[in-house]
């Protein structure tokens, strides 16, 4: 008896990412409790639990609505494109929406909730319901007055919903000082599950945090998670760690002088490279070369941009020799191009990572990182490159990063707090000699790899990049 | 008494639409709740308003959907169909006084 403790059966929810974190899932044929504030995503997340399981796993849900009227509903999950009045008629769906208005109700005496169980029951009944939702049940205490009845009733209903194998949700209010305003967590004793919604600097962040999960290991971290035109997906990065393996294969930088540079041989695929230097001295060009190089060799390549658009970009890169339209038309090179603004880190990152895994590139562009530091603090962006960086790791993206350091501080300065994860970090500076303004590139380093010394010029011609002399130290003046 | 799932009507004056008293009680089974229920509101409905209701119980066990329309989710609950507006009194109507304020039998305040 004892040996099928260690074997929890799972309820995977189909949210992208839950079931990472969870190892598969919520606990099948038991309740979880999903806490937050008003607006941290409750009713979405139980939602999404409902339409996912009629849609991907064939098990049909109960939706029990004490809050939100059916047209509520459908209108918040509209924008998912789902239709709910569609899985209903179906029978994949059955909400019902129960109202208490406790100014609507005298009571005296005796009573129970058997209405409801009745109510919960026929739903489940009509469609053969494997998986319901109680959003929010903690209705009942604002609606009734007699505490000790709901009280006796919710461990009857939990029971209930034991005994006949259903795997629920039970949603409820964030209270001061304990996970719920009502205590709910009493009743629920294998999974918790917090919900967060904040804001600083005008920027919201979502988060998810499993409080509780009898019988099974899980992530304890603070996870953020968006809410996006496609559901809630939890990003559960902080937990991939260093476990992605390590290529041996090279591929170009796109410039063949660089390549020669690195071993004569490129970057390291699935490496990450950091491309750093001040205004104008061609870090966008470097790395739209190595987009390139990427999709001649019949690779996918995506780029990210927070500076320019698309046209623009297509339209500055053919006077430097990089004629990137074929392979934009041939569905090779893909351009995402957004401010930074517009999105907090977190809305960024899962938005990134949703692109990257619809187009599965091989190799992908960040231009610039530095855009970050504009939207949040220093360490926010750190963990967030960190977990993007593990992200395209794993799937064996090599990614060219640029960053865009301020003129007057040292070139180097501003670089610390990214390099240390990044593989390979490439140098460009402006350098001022008779009376010439010229560019050059260095490498300051390149993990796993014998890699030049040299500081060589850096020339874009209208046939693309190359690279010129090594500089001489007496003639050139750095800044 | 025993419940009857069907309409027990008493009209004093039937061509007077205006002073029948349309009661329904929802109950789930004949538990000793609802046999309570029953019985209380018979009495009370006897000593206040002969000959001017009509009870009718819903057993919700016979008929679950019809807990939806008046939104069931106690039982016993009381349902004051007419006159208008519709009031609800949920329990075993032990209490007299209270199951005529809720009736709007009696103000609140005498």
């Amino acid at each position: 008896m004892a040996a099928d403790v260690s074997k929890l059966e799972k309820t995977p929810t189909g949210i992208d990412g839950f079931d990472e974190i969870t190892n598969g899932g919520l606990p099948a044929g038991r309740t979880t409790l999903i806490c937050g504030r008003a607006g941290s995503g409750k009713t979405v997340m139980a939602l999404e639990f409902l339409i996912n399981g009629a849609q991907q796993f064939d098990e049909p849900g109960v939706f029990i609505a004490f809050e939100e009227t059916l047209e509520e509903l459908t209108q918040n999950i509209a924008s998912f494109g789902v239709d709910l009045a569609e899985l209903e008629r179906t029978g994949k769906l059955a909400i019902d929406h129960i109202h208490v208005e406790r100014s609507e109700i005298e009571e005296t005496g005796e009573y129970d909730l058997e209405g409801l169980f009745i109510r919960l029951a026929s739903a489940v009944d009509s469609i053969g319901a494997k998986r319901v939702v109680l959003d929010t049940i903690e209705v009942l205490f604002a609606g009734l007055t007699n505490q000790a009845i709901i009280r006796s009733e919710l461990r009857r209903l939990f029971r209930w919903l034991k005994d006949k194998g259903l795997t629920a949700i039970v949603t409820g209010e964030r209270g001061e000082g304990a996970l719920t305003r009502y205590g709910l967590e009493e009743y629920v004793a294998d999974c918790v599950v917090l919900l967060d919604h904040r804001v600083s600097d005008q920027i919201s962040t979502r988060r998810l945090r499993i409080v509780k999960y009898r019988g099974s290991a899980h992530g304890t971290d603070e996870y953020p998670f968006l809410m996006g035109e496609k559901g809630i997906s939890v990003l559960p990065l902080t937990s991939v760690g260093l476990t992605h393996g390590a290529s041996a294969e090279r591929i170009s930088s796109g410039v063949k002088d660089l390549d020669a540079m690195l071993g004569h041989k490129g970057f390291f695929v699935g490496s990450s490279i950091l491309v750093s230097g001040t205004p104008g001295t061609g870090k966008s060009s470097l790395a739209l070369s190595f987009l390139k190089a990427a999709c001649e060799r019949g690779e996918k390549a995506l780029y990210f941009g927070f500076e320019e658009s698309k046209a623009q970009i297509i339209r500055n890169t053919g006077s430097i020799g990089l004629d990137l339209q074929p392979f934009v038309d041939k569905g090779l090179l893909h351009f995402n191009n957004v401010r930074p603004s517009n999105l907090g880190l977190e809305a960024h990152l899962a938005s990134m990572l949703h692109i990257v895994k619809q187009t599965n590139p091989n190799v992908v562009v960040v231009d610039p990182i530095s855009n970050f530091l504009s939207s949040a603090d220093q360490g926010g962006v750190k963990s967030m490159l960190i977990r993007l960086v593990d992200f395209l790791k794993m799937r064996q993206i090599t990614t060219m990063f640029t960053h865009l350091t301020s003129l007057g501080g040292p070139a180097e300065h501003t670089d610390e707090s990214v390099s240390s994860i990044m593989d390979t970090w490439l140098l460009l500076r402006d350098l001022e000699h008779d009376g010439l303004r010229s560019y050059a590139v260095s490498v300051l380093k390149s993990r796993g790899m014998s890699h030049s010394h040299e500081l060589r010029e850096f020339i874009l011609s209208d046939e693309g990049i190359h690279l010129g002399a090594v500089y001489n130290r007496r003639t050139a003046v750095m800044r | 008494m025993a419940i009857k799932t069907q309409t027990t009507a008493v009209p004093a004056n039937p061509e007077d639409k205006s002073t029948t008293w349309l009661l329904r009680l929802y109950v789930a089974g004949q538990t000793p709740k609802s046999i309570a229920a029953f019985n209380n509101l018979k009495r009370i409905c006897e000593t206040h308003l002969k000959g001017l209701y009509q009870i009718e119980v819903v057993d919700l066990l016979v008929n679950p959907q019809l807990a939806k329309g008046d939104q069931i989710v106690a039982v016993p609950t009381l349902v004051r169909q007419l006159p208008p507006p519709v009031k609800k009194i949920i329990g075993d109507l032990a209490k007299e006084e209270r199951v005529l304020i809720g009736l709007d039998l009696k103000s609140a305040q005498s």
